[in-house]
């Protein structure tokens, strides 16, 4: 049997505060392979950016072994990259500059630098705009900056946390479109984490529909559409069963997630 | 009211507010002068404007003012560099130890307000009559804008610029110099902005009050040989050098920002 490019056993997480301990993670056990994408759903307050956390090494003390090729990280590792839901691109670099940012922080020359960020600003469908800063582009531009930047430091894992949360329907439509292949094209594996169910059905190999607080896997849902795909596929039958199949696995565990908000704003 | 005398109030010629303002300083100028002539105030004591202009020349030809200045500027300039390494060193201790940023930021807020200048004569003993004492007399008076401002700038750089850094596992050297300084620049710069005319006012101070070098000790000499016109002259010097630098910096500052 072939070892999981990431493999997760375990995965547990109680944060404890001033006014006792919330469990925000029951164990998680997972196995992703080299090349697929996964997404994670679920209602806000269900552990997802915790898991995400979890596995960009920005949390480190959890219970559990995080694996990458058979071989246990804790903490920030080279072999993970993350894009973040916040805009995140450096306001003081060009597009330029900042995609070559982590082959900077690496040592990588100068020369060679400029021409791996000028291949991957291409790649994300932003060359002619190098030498522009991210105040002067959009935001669905800024956060295309934010994905090249971080394929530049090759990591074997691409987390996403809601990249595209910030952004209006149809630039996010276009964007999934440009992940996807993107992904296509680098046989990226990639773990998505999102709360929109049309984007995980369109992007995803498997959605894990999470439980509301504290969060476990519910459901591992297997997306078996065709290869290559686009938000073209969206008005299919086949694409409107599975996000039914899912919202009906989501909707109950939304509907506890906002009782207990609106419980919480109640002050009960 | 009918269109056409709206549009005629509209277009009603309003002075800039540069030529305003040296409208108004142009008038008290000329009411001095007269009131100069007229006897009104002593003229020993209180030159008229037409006297303190002439007197530039003088200043010039043989009191040697471009050398002074020099002297002074390189001075500042020196207090305001070691000032910045020294503020911006403490407003990152500050900002990445919590305890210490709570308990020592409220005693640099009371330095800015404290008259430093006044410390001069630890400084002379120190490090005896000579520049040093004056640089390190214009490094005191720089130093807490520039601790409070680097601290201000640090404590606000977005956490994800951080996580950023993080996620790559950035070095904690590599983390100041890529993310944290470039992000807090502007807050820093304009620290660094307000030392540098804190760091001429306590140069020209010392100067002044320990007759050694500069601008402060042409002024000071002035006075003690009754040059009165000139030794106005002189302080209007001051002053105009200080407005070009504080002009010129905002304006590198506003630059800074736009560039964010």
């Amino acid at each position: 049997m072939t070892i999981p490019t990431l493999r997760l056993t375990n995965v547990a997480k109680t944060f404890t505060t001033g006014g006792g301990s919330v469990r925000a993670l029951e164990p998680i056990s997972l196995d992703i392979r080299q090349g697929e994408f996964i997404s994670v759903i679920g209602p806000s307050g269900c552990g997802k950016s915790t898991l995400m956390n979890i596995v960009g090494g920005l949390i480190d003390d959890y219970e559990g072994e995080v694996q990458v090729d058979g071989v246990p990280v804790r903490g920030c590792h080279k072999s993970i990259g993350m894009v973040f839901q916040e805009e995140s691109t450096f306001p003081w670099r060009t597009a330029l500059d900042n995609v070559a940012f982590p082959m900077e922080a690496l040592g990588v020359e100068r020369e060679e630098r400029l021409s791996r960020a000028r291949d991957l600003l291409k790649l994300v469908g932003l060359d002619g705009f190098e030498q522009r800063f991210p105040s002067e582009l959009s935001g669905g531009m800024r956060q295309r900056i934010a994905i090249a930047r971080t394929l530049a430091f090759q990591p074997r894992i691409l987390l996403m946390d809601e990249p595209f949360a910030a952004l209006d329907e149809q630039t996010r439509l276009l964007l999934g479109d440009k992940v996807l292949q993107i992904q296509q094209e680098l046989s990226q594996t990639t773990m998505l984490i999102t709360h929109n169910i049309a984007e995980a059905v369109q992007l995803s190999d498997r959605v894990l529909i999470m439980s509301f607080r504290p969060g476990r896997i519910k459901r591992v849902l297997e997306i078996d559409l065709p290869r290559p795909r686009s938000s073209k596929m969206m008005g299919g039958e086949r694409f409107g069963h599975y996000v039914a199949a899912i919202w009906e696995d989501l909707r109950e565990e939304a509907s506890k997630g906002l009782q207990e908000m609106e419980r919480l704003r109640a002050g009960v | 009211m009918s269109d056409a005398a709206i549009v005629s109030r509209r277009s009603f010629w309003r002075p800039p507010p540069l030529l305003a303002r040296l409208g108004v300083l142009a008038g008290l100028l000329a009411l001095w002068e007269a009131a100069s002539y007229a006897g009104l105030v002593n003229a020993f004591i209180a030159p008229p404007p037409s006297a303190i202009f002439a007197s530039f020349e003088m200043l010039f030809v043989q009191e040697g003012l471009i050398n002074a200045f020099v002297r002074t500027f390189a001075e500042a300039l020196a207090a305001a560099s070691i000032g910045s390494v020294i503020g911006i060193s403490a407003g990152y201790a500050l900002h990445r130890y919590k305890m210490a940023g709570l308990a020592y930021t409220d005693w640099v807020a009371a330095m800015a307000s404290a008259p430093l200048v006044l410390l001069y004569p630890l400084f002379l003993v120190i490090f005896g009559r000579n520049s040093a004492t004056i640089v390190a007399m214009g490094v005191v008076g720089c130093l807490p804008p520039i601790i409070l401002k680097a601290k201000e700038g640090l404590d606000g750089v977005r956490p994800v610029l951080l996580n950023v850094g993080r996620a790559y596992g950035l070095s904690r050297w590599a983390m100041f110099s890529m993310i944290q300084f470039p992000a807090a620049l502007p807050t820093i710069f304009s620290g660094v902005r307000i030392g540098l005319l804190f760091a001429i006012i306590n140069v020209v101070g010392v100067e002044y009050l320990i007759v050694f070098g500069g601008l402060g000790q042409m002024i000071s000499d002035l006075g003690d040989r009754f040059e009165i016109p000139a030794m106005y002259a002189g302080i209007l010097f001051v002053v105009l050098v200080s407005i070009c630098f504080f002009f010129i910096t905002e304006k590198i500052e506003k630059w800074l920002l736009s560039s964010k």
